[in-house]
């Protein structure tokens, strides 16, 4: 299956992912290449069988509420690109 | 400085320490200096953690002393970087996470600390353990030291290539399709992936979070045995591990291989081969019919063909989400000279990122975007479901089913980089077993034009005994596992 260029910036797009012009294009030949390659699923006849999204027999496994100590600020704060105080500085996300 | 012979195994060390041969410490030390030694032709490292080793040291041979030693106190071991380890920076191969320092350990590094283990340094892998080569590493390949201008596999190129040159008796890695078998089988060692949910994933940047397990590395089944008995077994920090209790895995050990049912489906012998792979794989089904194996070649996997389909759907969907956290703002790279909050998050995984994580993120994306979900991501957890249900039905009456490890020897640097496809054919043998949760062992079974190959053995949900006992008897009966590669600095 082969995708357009304009697909392509689509995903990229959605994924947050800035592509150069190049990098579109070999990307455009390389994921319809992979794409291709996934035409072998339409032979299986999956017709009644149920999605498996993980292969262990557990469901709800849950735990003790119990209060613990948690991560310091500093802790979680020490790898942060920007900081102001106690805080995590980002960029406004809303014009003013 | 004592005398010590760094090419034993982890039990072997295990029982010098014991008797007090030479001590944790100088064990810590000589070790550190063939790793240095074997590094600028290897680089099987990321980053070396003397400072942490040393000390871990020291406590091993207080604790050696007081005659309170276990089978990892003082046993030197490497652990690959996806891992977090307390105050030392973990990469994951990654430009994005170059300057990341974790302020926690990873269960499996807390519990191989709390066992006496000696870290020695964090090993490298593809970029978010994405690929088969350790070429998409941000910090340079890893070379195989069967050969220097051949890749070591991958991901886990770094561990398994540490091993075999002997630098480390055992090591860390990860699988989610392959990457600890495959590098095994392609440095000549020993490698398993448990049983999905055996090992806690915590603590471990995720990458595919339903396909993917810590595993052991070593050089002879007793060591993979001991490593995994450590590492495995419930953790409440991570709901996916199974409330089972840990067995001996080396309890079976001298059972031998008579009377293990044995299905070998000829669908993975008859293509795509490289040269003396088949050979090696045949000789060591010799071995095991010699030995009272019943060996079945009837036993069919219909649907594994599509398995790598099925893969490279689900774990590329899975990394798409797995990876979103990765937006310059919490921690890790960030561009922070961008017009708006957007560009600077585009820009920061684009300049973040090395391409086969773009492309893999790309790959996750487009499967799980509207209008397509239902053709490729449902699909292929639809055709999971009937790859389960086959290994279920084959299992019913085998212990083990067995195949050649990986299509081909190890490949030369380069050789696949340009085609993105032709990379991901190596885990044609692997990934079935990650798409099963089913556990699986590398082991060595011979050469092919001097380069190593591996025997691959799948078992039943959280039977990893069985494989143990065969890599054990097989370990016993042939000495592929002890060949040492040849051209590496011995210190």
């Amino acid at each position: 299956m082969a995708l357009t260029a304009d697909e392509v910036r689509h995903i990229a797009r959605l994924a947050r992912v800035a592509l150069s012009e190049d990098e579109v294009e070999r990307m455009r030949e390389q994921l319809s290449g992979i794409l291709d390659q996934f035409a072998v699923l339409n032979d299986i006849d999956t017709e009644g069988v149920p999605p498996t999204a993980q292969s262990l027999d557990l469901a709800n496994v849950e735990r003790a509420d119990e209060p613990r100590p948690s991560a310091s600020t500093a802790d979680v704060l020490a790898n942060a690109p920007r900081r102001e105080d106690d805080y995590i500085r980002v960029r406004a996300v809303l014009d003013t | 400085m004592p005398d010590i012979d760094l090419d034993v195994t982890a039990h072997e060390h295990a029982t010098r320490l014991r008797a007090g041969d030479y001590s944790a410490r100088a064990l810590a030390e000589a070790t550190l200096v063939r790793v240095r030694a074997q590094e600028p032709a290897l680089n099987a490292y990321i980053t070396l953690t003397e400072e942490r080793a040393l000390a871990q040291a020291e406590a091993a041979d207080v604790r050696l002393r007081a005659g309170d030693g276990g089978p990892l106190t003082g046993v030197p071991i490497a652990v690959k970087d996806l891992l977090c380890t307390s105050g030392v920076r973990t990469t994951a191969g990654s430009h994005m996470l170059e300057t990341f320092v974790p302020f926690y350990d990873a269960t499996v590094v807390e519990r191989l600390d709390a066992a006496g283990a000696v870290t020695v340094g964090k090993t490298n892998l593809d970029e978010f353990a994405m690929g088969s080569s350790t070429e998409f590493s941000a910090f340079g390949p890893t070379h195989n030291p069967w050969a220097l201008d051949r890749v070591p596999g991958g991901s886990s190129g770094g561990s398994a290539a540490t091993v075999a040159a002997r630098g480390v008796p055992l090591a860390i890695g990860t699988d989610t399709g392959g990457s600890i078998r495959q590098p095994a089988a392609l440095c000549g060692i020993l490698g398993l992936k448990p049983t999905y949910g055996r090992v806690s994933r915590f603590g471990v940047v995720a990458f595919a979070s339903s396909l993917e397990q810590v595993g052991p590395f070593g050089r002879d089944a007793e060591d993979v045995a001991r490593l995994l008995g450590v590492i495995a077994g419930p953790d409440e920090r991570d709901a996916t591990t199974a409330p089972l209790p840990v067995p001996d895995y080396t309890a079976d050990f001298g059972r031998g291989l008579a009377g293990l049912r044995v299905g070998v489906p000829q669908q993975f012998l008859e293509r795509g081969l490289g040269p003396g792979v088949r050979e090696a794989v045949e000789e060591a089904i010799g071995v095991f019919e010699r030995e009272g194996a019943i060996v079945d070649r009837r036993v069919t996997l219909p649907s594994a063909d599509a398995a790598l389909a099925v893969y490279y759907l689900i774990a590329p969907s899975e990394a798409s989400a797995n990876l979103a956290r990765y937006d310059g703002v919490k921690y890790g790279f960030s561009f922070r000279d961008g017009s708006s909050v957007e560009e600077e998050m585009a820009e920061t995984r684009s300049r973040g990122f090395g391409s086969e994580v773009k492309r893999r993120i790309m790959l996750g994306t487009y499967a799980l975007s509207a209008g397509y979900y239902d053709a490729y991501y449902l699909k292929a957890q639809k055709v999971r479901t009937t790859i389960t249900r086959e290994f279920e039905a084959a299992f019913a009456d085998h212990d083990l089913i067995l195949t050649p490890t990986a299509p081909t020897t190890a490949f030369r640097l380069g050789e696949k980089l340009a085609d993105p496809y032709a990379m991901y054919l190596n885990d044609l043998f692997t990934i079935p077993a990650n798409i099963g949760g089913n556990p699986a062992i590398s082991v060595p079974c011979g050469f092919a034009e001097g380069l190593p190959v591996g025997l691959h053995l799948i078992a039943p949900h959280f039977r990893e005994g069985v494989l143990l006992r065969a890599a054990h008897a097989y370990g016993s009966l042939t000495d592929w596992h002890t060949r040492r590669p040849h051209g590496i600095p011995a210190s």
